[in-house]
């Protein structure tokens, strides 16, 4: 049923679209730790007193939502390369740099995701009632404790569904570091397209994979977020009871 | 990094002239697409309501990127879409890309129209009635115009993302700003062209998220205090 050229091994395409599609998931991920921590680090800097710390968290955000994926991601790996390389010759190092496309790819990624998650995690901190910071400190817990045990942990229940939105537009956008001959799904069908002169299998095969890829999330994402809301009476009570035992 | 810009400077101008071209199309095409699909989707017969959804969730859950191989270097590969009518469309890389683009904008506004209608309140709708209006005046009269008011800077944010979405035509050969930036680079390898593009696509952004400002403001300005 399957066409000759999607099958696994040899005579087929089938393998390496499905090791594509293990790179971009690789891709995404690393992308997502590299976001969340700079989107985490931008929105402290917004809520920050520092005038200066809120201007460069707000440049940040502005110039990443105005310049396309493809220019920062191009920007990242060629600019950036180029800046590496000086730096090193400055400290001595004359052997020219390599960017890892796996790292610039990432990075680029991660800077994009970091810029709009910025913008959840700060709203997703302002929604945390200020009562309960209030009772917090009435307890006698240090900035730190409250900040740990209280706006933390219920900052992320209001933040989920935006990062999820967000990780959905980050597995479309790892396409894009196909531009830096990066070997994810969409390099690999391109150069299988190429390869059979077949490009509308290879593109169809794409997009269901891709869809694959999104539909999984959209399961996963709808868990996460009953699980995030399991303490909050009356808001996305679980369908079955929890079972314990697995 | 001056003399990139006297030697290539044209060229990127022309790039930007595109891409303003593709957007301002795709935006308008794409809104005028999007109103009947946000109504189909929320329609209440399961045949209309069904195609509308797996449009939207086709076109929401597949990168653009994808979708213009598929349009451009995809089809192309029929000897029927060769002989067939839309080739002349098909064919050219630049109306290929502005097909592309508006499809895909059109899943994404109409997800945004559904939600602006799902805002219009019930009693303005039940007011409407009461006056005696047809369902179709009740919605050319107050559930759209109300709905695209709502869904305004949803909008808004849409259409940047649909600007920078459009450098991606730059894949299906149009020389676009991203085209025309990318030309240029592999010339020499200068990667000064990029900061060039940066600033440009930045302008852009800015002059679409002012433009949306004005207009929210004189959408709303009844509901400004007087004096």
């Amino acid at each position: 049923m399957i066409p000759e050229i999607l099958q696994f091994g040899d005579t087929g395409f089938g393998d390496e679209l499905v090791v594509g599609a293990l790179v971009t998931l690789e891709i995404a991920v690393y992308s997502l730790a590299i976001g969340l921590a700079l989107g985490l680090a931008a929105a402290g800097a917004k809520l920050s007193r520092s005038p200066v710390l809120r201007g460069v968290a707000e440049a940040y955000s502005l110039i990443i939502r105005g310049i396309p994926e493809l220019l920062i991601i191009l920007l990242v790996y060629y600019s950036g390369g180029a800046a590496i390389e000086a730096l090193l010759k400055l400290f001595g190092h004359d052997g020219g740099f390599d960017f890892n496309k796996r790292l610039a790819g990432s990075l680029a990624l991660g800077l994009i995701f970091g810029a709009f998650a910025s913008e959840v995690f700060r709203g997703a901190f302002m929604a945390v009632p200020k009562g309960q910071i209030e009772a917090a400190v009435a307890v006698g817990m240090t900035r730190r404790q409250v900040f740990l045990r209280i706006r933390f942990p219920q900052m992320l229940r209001f933040a989920i569904p935006g990062l999820g939105n967000l990780w959905m537009v980050l597995l479309k956008d790892t396409s894009l570091v196909s531009v830096i001959a990066l070997d994810e799904l969409m390099r690999e069908t391109s150069v299988a397209a190429e390869a059979t002169q077949r490009p509308f299998v290879f593109y169809l095969a794409a997009t269901v994979l891709y869809l694959l890829l999104t539909v999984f999330s959209d399961v996963f994402r709808a868990r996460l977020e009953r699980h995030a809301s399991r303490g909050v009476a009356g808001e996305a009570t679980p369908r079955r009871p929890v079972r314990r035992a697995a | 990094m001056l003399d990139l810009w006297i030697r290539y400077g044209d060229r990127l101008i022309d790039g930007a002239v595109i891409t303003v071209k593709l957007v301002a199309l795709a935006c308008i095409i794409g809104l005028i697409l999007a109103i009947p699909l946000a109504l189909a989707r929320r329609s209440h017969r399961r045949w209309i309501a069904v195609p509308a959804y797996l449009y939207i969730y086709l076109f929401r859950g597949t990168p653009l990127i994808v979708q213009l191989a598929l349009l451009y270097y995809g089809l192309a590969q029929f000897e029927a879409v060769r002989e067939g009518p839309f080739w002349i469309v098909l064919s050219d890389a630049e109306t290929c890309g502005l097909l592309g683009l508006t499809l895909n904008t059109t899943a994404y506004v109409a997800e945004i129209l559904r939600g602006g209608i799902a805002g219009v309140p019930k009693g303005e709708i039940e007011a409407a009635e009461a006056c005696g209006m047809s369902r179709l005046t009740v919605y050319r009269r107050i559930v759209l115009p109300r709905a695209l008011r709502i869904a305004w800077p949803a909008y808004g944010n849409e259409v940047i993302l649909l600007l920078k979405g459009s450098a991606l035509v730059s894949t299906i050969t149009v020389y676009d700003l991203m085209g025309e930036t990318r030309s240029v680079f592999s010339r020499g390898y200068d990667d000064t062209v990029y900061l060039y593009a940066a600033a440009m696509y930045l302008v852009l952004a800015l002059a679409i998220t002012g433009t949306f400002r004005l207009g929210e403001r004189r959408m709303n300005r009844y509901l400004r205090a007087e004096g």
